[in-house]
């Protein structure tokens, strides 16, 4: 028995509309429950306090400052090593052997798990370098990790700057590396910052990498050489432990408003540059 | 003095483009030396093939965690992989331009939210519900496999979109213009054109299931044993590692090591098919 096209198109729709539909509704479900059940907890003392009891009850407020310092860190280091990579793959030579190495080693970076950079951070930083768990150590781990985005990112916002821009630059007299300081990079800037705000977004939710390289101090660190805990693995200890499912609603909201606030804006950058580009 | 400056600046970002092979190989190494070692000292076949896992005891058999890992892996793809095919051709093939504009982005931000929050909503919602309609512990199979699919829905969307939207227009007018529905088209031509693209979606898909800790600790019970239904409790091959990382030492955190290698290896597996299909693809354009 053969069903009529105009029947299996129509079934066709309502079923892959359906699956939209679900996944979209799983979206907005997720980030509808958590902060319906955490934004309630919120208030300034919640962000401001100390915690006392080990999360039980109190703030979250050391962990709102490492979850601040520790992707601030990350990127400290990792920009200049990604963007100088990708100026060099763009600027200062043309696909060879060895560009096709980088780009291999960029592409099976970007696919280890974070367990994996977990367990790297602690045997090399923590371990071998004697480091110990402290920021320095977290920070080092999470910029290998989010490497790969800023190289990639970085790469494309600089292919979009268009050639006459360098032409024009080289004929004027600039060296090479004047043409990419003062011309090339300023005007690859949005897309360089929209990697970078991928990648702190990525920090933030971070846990694995995080708990065996930073540790999970509560108290407030004082340099980089102290451990610290973010919201992301402080709302993983009081969820998995049953400290509080208060205040892990709580810490959830909050990360989840972090996470989306940056991706927001990274998403609106990107969407920017590329309707200015295509102009 | 321009031209020593300019080539020492060369000098300087070739050194920096090696870093991420650089750090690929360090991490190779560092977690081979203390992993390989092991595996060589135990036995390949005892460390692979055995059920025997006692640290104190000096046994360390990881098969019913190898089991479990890729039976969660292989749940989550039968959740995430129809769901996120489906999304990318309703989105690419169905749905005008400018609402696709809108809802990519905000399918997107699924991948922004915290692999832990994800867990967390497995143990307060999903567990629970199972519990009830199935019977069983709750934290199980089922709900590691639920999470997990939803959680790789990014990335077999937004891999199958690029797929599907490089497939020439040609493609779809010619089909339609032989008198083809929308979804003659898509089944007859589009996903035949896009086949090896969505493949290695599916499996980056999988490299990223198998790999996911946080959400499968919270959800999976952890309990090391070959699951005989969906709803048994299973300790897959993360969550050995982060789950006991923070109390061994000696051989037992050797052991874990190993266990990140043999991890390693099945993820750059997956992830050297799926760029490999991916590159023969656009290059073929």
């Amino acid at each position: 028995m053969r069903i009529p096209p105009r029947n299996t198109q129509a079934l066709a729709v309502a079923l892959l509309g359906g699956a939209t539909g679900l996944t979209l509704a799983i979206l907005v479900f997720v980030i509808v429950f958590i902060l319906g059940k955490g934004l309630p907890v919120l208030s300034l003392g919640f962000l401001l306090d100390n915690p006392q009891e080990m999360g039980k009850a109190g703030g979250i407020f050391p962990t709102l400052v490492g979850t601040l310092i520790l992707p601030l860190a990350a990127i400290i280091i990792a920009l200049p090593a990604g963007v100088g990579t990708a100026v060099y793959l763009s600027e200062y030579t043309v696909e060879n052997p060895a560009t096709r190495i980088i780009r291999f080693g960029t592409d099976c970076l970007a696919g280890i798990p974070s367990i994996i950079f977990g367990l790297f951070g602690f045997i090399f930083f923590v371990t071998t370098l004697k480091m110990g768990w402290c920021i320095l150590s977290g920070a080092l781990t999470l910029a290998i990790m989010v490497l790969p985005t800023i190289i990639r990112t970085s790469e494309e916002a600089i292919k979009a700057v268009p050639a006459s821009y360098r032409e024009v630059s080289c004929s004027l007299g600039a060296t090479r590396w004047e043409t990419v300081l003062k011309v090339v990079l300023p005007n690859a800037l949005p897309g360089i910052v929209t990697g970078v705000m991928l990648s702190i977004g990525r920090c933030i939710g971070e846990t694995a990498a995080v708990i065996f390289t930073a540790g999970a101090s509560l108290r407030l660190p004082h340099s980089v050489f102290d451990s610290t805990r973010t919201m992301a693995v402080h709302f993983y200890i009081l969820a998995r432990e049953g400290i509080s499912n208060e205040n892990a609603f709580g810490t959830a909201a909050v990360l989840i408003l972090s996470v989306l606030l940056v991706n927001s804006v990274s998403y609106w950058m990107m969407h920017r540059f590329i309707s200015r580009r295509t102009k | 003095m321009h031209q020593t400056g300019d080539k020492l600046i060369k000098w300087l970002l070739m050194a920096l483009a090696f870093t991420a092979l650089t750090s690929l190989l360090l991490i190779a190494i560092f977690i081979f030396k203390e992993g390989v070692p092991f595996i060589a000292r135990v036995g390949f076949k005892d460390f692979l093939l055995s059920s025997d896992w006692q640290p104190q005891a000096g046994h360390f058999g990881i098969y019913p965690m190898i089991v479990a890992s890729l039976l969660v892996t292989l749940g989550a793809m039968l959740v995430g992989a129809p769901l996120g095919i489906a999304c990318a051709v309703f989105l690419n093939e169905f749905v005008p331009k400018h609402v696709t504009r809108i809802i990519k982005p905000t399918i997107e931000l699924l991948a922004g939210i915290p692999s832990v929050v994800y867990g967390f909503i497995g143990v307060v919602v999903v567990a629970p519900l199972i519990r009830s309609q199935f019977g069983g512990p709750g934290l199980s199979m089922l709900c590691a496999s639920l999470i997990l699919g939803v959680m790789v829905l990014p990335t077999i969307i937004s891999i199958s979109t690029d797929v599907l939207a490089s497939v020439p227009n040609a493609f779809r007018e010619g089909a339609l213009a032989l008198g083809a529905t929308r979804w003659q088209s898509v089944h007859m031509v589009i996903l035949k054109a896009g086949r090896s693209g969505i493949v290695a979606a599916v499996i980056l898909g999988m490299g990223r299931a198998i790999g996911e800790t946080m959400a499968v600790i919270m959800v999976a019970g952890n309990t090391p044993q070959i699951p005989h239904s969906v709803l048994d409790s299973v300790c897959t091959l993360t969550a050995k590692i982060a789950i006991e990382m923070g109390s061994a030492t000696g051989a037992h955190r050797q052991a874990l090591f190993a266990i990140g290698v043999v991890l390693f290896i099945m993820i750059m597996m997956f992830n050297s098919i799926a760029m490999m299909a991916i590159k023969k693809r656009f290059a073929g354009k």
